[in-house]
């Protein structure tokens, strides 16, 4: 039972796009009145094309941070990067042992502290999986400006 | 030390914050603070405003603006940790389009369903939204008016809506989106416990040996609990983590037992483990005895799908929830079905590692912690797969101890605080209290100074059927609130956009930012969001957390708070009550609701010198509000095993976790020494139920409602990724979160992918029986799906995975399953 006309639908007034619409009686009645989402103005019955697959820059300049404690994000690719029981990929540049030798960031004193406060000889355990605070950055422009502003210390502008 | 000159600037910028936060810094990067006001910063806690697990953070703001998070150092739950969504949390508030004032379709002056969105005033927006609501009432009575709201809402905010519909409106339509990722737990819970929430806390995870994940990815979705069991994990050699999943995902990096089931037979494999316990002598018979019953569960009770259904009339007992006696014997013989060697057959999991997994349940020196969020509840047998791993810990034993017990995930920061304890859902009532006993009616109405009768004894409309009364045209004012269900809810198509655009109905939403709920209503309401307000959450290990407002809401947004009550106002409690009910209480004769509900003595008691200078709720109303509303809350389980604090202690602990009694939190549940409910000398004792025992309740495997055939070849998987949050309306407007994960992509195996003629980053339709969208592939990445099955995210509102889900529910919880249904994928 498939509900699709494959003909071309304008769609009400302010849609310009020539796009497949799902038919039932509610399509006239689908109307966003003029409000953007995050979908833009596409109505909700539009079949929107999928963006273009974004980029992960190959390496570039470290990225600033906007306060102390923001971690930072990944300024180069992760592709393939494995971290699991046996072996952490980001450790082999970023620990201390290597840092220097690779021109990496070392990892923050922070991730030597367990969670009762005790510093350990290497990276604490809970801190092993590095992708759930650090993330690599696509070349794109943001859908919605955001209008955060730093302290003025570490404003960028 | 070598430096860059830039790097040493930055250095001292970085250290002239660090000192005005109150931060310990090295002498080498200290400078010279001329202008000390500039540089201050001031800090306070506030929870986390995305997932359940609750995290606390400490919230920095200057001249009136957030401009610093960071994880909460003192706080239990992450000492110090937040995952990437926390540590943005600083930005959440701010993309450019937040919504600054009401907004109305008009045209010519005047509301049109048709017409276009237009600022109003606040004055205006409620009397067109009074006026659609009083002729609703009077045409079709209180089942035609409804809302839907959230397990993000504040404490405070859930109940001042139950308060709003069941006693002011007298109508049930009230459910949370709590119904679409917690309905199946609370399911589970109640039928086996008679109490809602886990026994165990947080704690577990130091303590457990063995982890067993049953659908669940920890590792994206509670990135914080994920680090502590990885802490677990990494720093005791001796400790193993078992994950089951219908795909591969993060949470097989720290498996030592990773296993692919084929999607539904989850049941299956957990009576094999059932099987296994008894089969190898292992069942703990001195608890089971003294603290167990055994039951079964009526079997072919539908999908949850609408009554003309094939599927729903097919079915022998439709929506039957009946709960029937069985013997040990009996069970054994029913559990006997799921030898080794059959559940290997229907899973598809290898036989080496189920037993594996069965082991360590078995081996009574192990302490076994489960793990489950939404694989496990949103699924069409969901309360009877949360039974199902009851039943594993209570034949063994292993449960309320320190790091043994079944332990339910929640995604939503208050999905236990508000949607559960304060009984947002259509059926309940505070304190797991629900409106069809007239006893448990009884008591709310006296709490709330409120004649016999105001509750409705009828449960209202649940979620999904909440959108199919939208469609039929029953269901006709409505109010969506701190929640995107156009977005959320399954099978957008058919179901969700004819019930908002039905020109019957006035839809209402409540909201920061324009989201695609937004577009799908007749008026949008402002709302301040998260340290806008004061208010309180509660998460997934009982714990409730306070904050206090940090800034002032942009423009005209104000909280949901002040919409639920400043929208009360507006009725005189003659227009919503009738005579029968105003005749037994005369003196609230030419009241108006607000009155009635919020100026009854409790929730004004607390004056406005108790409340903070900056907490405009308070002020508007010109009583301490949250207090007051959460002061008269507490009564309901103060003495009932819901224990909660005074107001205040809470705004100085990094939360308590409940049953708090003479000041003092309870970590583990039902175990004497731990939980002072528990009679002494009873060594265990589930109060909830009568006799203090909970049910071992035996339920068989079932086939999913759908699944892949000749047309519809795979299944489709839904879910999130660690860096949105939900719809990704708060998410997607933080630069690094969108530029870390932008649009959502089909997770699909390499030999699928081939195939169909497609490679990585290729254009697909992805179609179902009731919707079609276009997305882009990916065959690579954090997700592998086994050949057959396709994972796409649902936080992307430019793709609406939503219009091809399949809106089947669990028949007892309501709760859909966003986890399996029927697809195909071609290339365009």
């Amino acid at each position: 039972m498939k509900k699709l006309i494959t003909g071309l639908v304008l769609l009400g007034v302010v849609a310009t796009a020539v796009a497949q619409k799902d038919d039932s009686s509610t399509d006239a009645l689908v109307n966003n009145g003029g409000v953007e989402s995050l979908r833009g103005k596409a109505e909700l019955n539009e079949t929107r094309q999928p963006d273009k697959l974004k980029r992960v820059l190959k390496d570039r300049e470290v990225v600033e941070r906007n306060y102390v404690h923001q971690p930072p994000v990944i300024p180069h690719q992760i592709r393939g990067y494995k971290v699991d029981l046996n072996s952490n990929k980001c450790l082999s540049c970023h620990g201390w042992k290597y840092a220097k030798e690779v021109g990496a960031t070392k990892v923050s004193p922070t991730h030597f502290e367990t969670r009762d406060g005790m510093t350990l000889s290497d990276i604490s355990p809970r801190r092993y999986f590095c992708s759930q605070c650090h993330v690599p950055q696509v070349d794109a422009k943001p859908l919605v400006k955001n209008e955060f502003r730093a302290v003025e210390s570490l404003s960028h502008e | 030390m070598n430096q860059s000159r830039r790097d040493f600037i930055k250095a001292n910028a970085i250290a002239a914050t660090a000192a005005a936060a109150g931060v310990a810094i090295p002498a080498s990067a200290s400078n010279l603070i001329t202008d000390s006001d500039k540089s201050k910063i001031k800090w306070d806690k506030a929870p986390c405003r995305f997932c359940g697990t609750g995290c606390s953070v400490l919230v920095g703001s200057q001249n009136g603006k957030v401009v610093a998070t960071q994880g909460d150092p003192d706080a239990e739950v992450n000492k110090g940790l937040n995952c990437i969504k926390g540590y943005f949390l600083s930005k959440i508030m701010y993309g450019k389009d937040r919504l600054t004032q009401p907004l109305l379709r008009m045209k010519d002056g005047q509301y049109h369903k048709e017409g276009d969105f237009q600022p109003v005033s606040w004055d205006m927006a409620f009397d067109v939204m009074a006026d659609k609501f009083k002729s609703a009432l009077k045409a079709k009575g209180p089942t035609s008016v409804g809302m839907f709201g959230s397990g993000q809402w504040t404490v405070m905010e859930g109940y001042a809506a139950v308060k709003l519909m069941k006693a002011g409106f007298r109508s049930n339509n009230i459910d949370p989106n709590a119904r679409h990722c917690m309905a199946s737990a609370v399911g589970g819970f109640m039928r086996t416990f008679g109490i809602d929430e886990p026994m165990g806390c947080y704690d577990d995870l130091e303590q457990a040996d063995t982890f067993v994940l049953w659908g669940s990815n920890m590792a994206e979705m509670h990135p914080i609990l994920w680090s502590r069991l990885t802490d677990r994990r990494l720093g005791h050699s001796h400790v193993r983590v078992h994950v089951l999943s219908t795909y591969k995902h993060r949470s097989f990096e720290l498996a030592d037992n990773g296993m692919i089931f084929t999607p539904n037979t989850d049941l299956a494999i957990a009576n094999y483990i059932a099987n296994y316990i008894i089969q190898n002598d292992a069942v703990n018979w001195d608890f089971v005895k003294k603290h167990t019953h055994f039951k079964q569960v009526t079997t072919d009770i539908g999908y949850g799908l609408r009554p003309e259904h094939e599927l729903q009339k097919a079915a022998k007992n439709p929506d039957s929830g009946k709960i029937l006696d069985l013997t040990f014997e009996e069970y054994k013989k029913q559990v006997a079905e799921y030898s080794l060697e059959k559940t290997v057959e229907i899973s598809g999991v290898p036989a080496e590692k189920l037993e594996e997994m069965a082991k360590m349940y078995a081996d009574p020196k192990v302490k076994v912690m489960s793990l489950w969020t939404m694989g496990m509840n949103q699924h069409t047998r969901g309360v009877w797969m949360n039974s199902l791993v009851y039943n594993i810990h209570l034949l063994t034993g292993k449960i309320s101890k320190p790091g043994n017990g079944p332990f339910s995930l929640t995604g939503q920061p208050s999905a236990c605080g508000t949607a559960r304890e304060v009984g947002t859902f259509s059926h309940r009532l505070p304190a797991d209290m629900v409106v069809k006993k007239k006893k448990h009616r009884d008591i709310a109405e006296k709490i709330w100074k409120l004649p016999e009768g105001t509750i409705p004894a009828k449960p209202g409309y649940h979620a999904v059927l909440q959108n199919r009364m939208l469609k039929d045209g029953k269901l006709n004012a409505y109010w969506v609130m701190c929640n995107n269900n156009v977005q959320a809810a399954p099978n957008l198509n058919e179901e969700t956009l004819p019930g908002y655009r039905n020109p019957e109905n006035f839809i209402v939403v409540s909201d920061p930012y324009p989201t695609v709920t937004c577009q799908a209503g007749d008026l949008i309401l402002p709302t301040a969001m998260w340290v806008e307000k004061e208010g309180c959450y509660g998460n997934a290990e009982r714990r409730t957390q306070h904050w206090f407002q940090q800034v002032k809401a942009p423009g005209e947004a104000k909280s949901d708070l002040w919409q639920l009550m400043e929208f009360s106002k507006r009725f005189k409690i003659e227009e919503v009550w009738d005579e029968e009910l105003l005749a037994k209480a005369p003196h609230l004769r030419g009241k108006t609701m607000y009155d009635v509900l919020y100026r009854n003595g409790n929730v004004d008691a607390y004056p406005i010198e108790e409340a903070k200078e900056l907490n405009d709720d308070a002020h508007d109303n010109g009583f301490y509000v949250q207090k007051g509303l959460f002061e008269e809350y507490a009564a309901f389980g103060r003495d009932h095993g819901h224990d909660l604090a005074p107001y205040e202690m809470y705004h100085t602990a990094r939360g308590l976790r409940w049953p708090v009694v003479n000041g003092i939190e309870t970590k583990w549940r039902y175990k004497e020494g731990s939980d002072p409910y528990v009679g002494k000398g009873k060594d265990f004792e589930f109060y909830g139920k009568p006799d203090g025992k909970a049910l071992i309740i035996s339920a068989p495997y079932e086939a999913p409602p759908e699944a892949p055939d000749s047309e519809y070849d795979m299944w489709l998987c839904t879910g999130r990724v660690l860096e949105h949050w939900h719809s990704g309306s708060m998410t997607q407007r933080v630069p690094e979160l969108y530029r870390a994960f932008p649009d959502a992509v089909v997770f699909m195996h390499p030999d699928d992918a081939k195939k169909r003629n497609l490679r990585r980053g290729d254009e697909v339709l992805v179609e179902s029986r009731r919707g079609e969208m276009k997305s882009r592939i990916e065959t690579r990445g954090r997700n592998r799906p086994p050949v057959g099955l396709v994972f796409v995210p649902w936080f992307d509102a430019r793709q609406l995975i939503n219009k091809i889900t399949l809106d089947a529910t669990d028949p007892l919880s309501k709760q859909t399953d966003y986890k399996k249904c029927a697809i195909k994928v071609r290339k365009v």
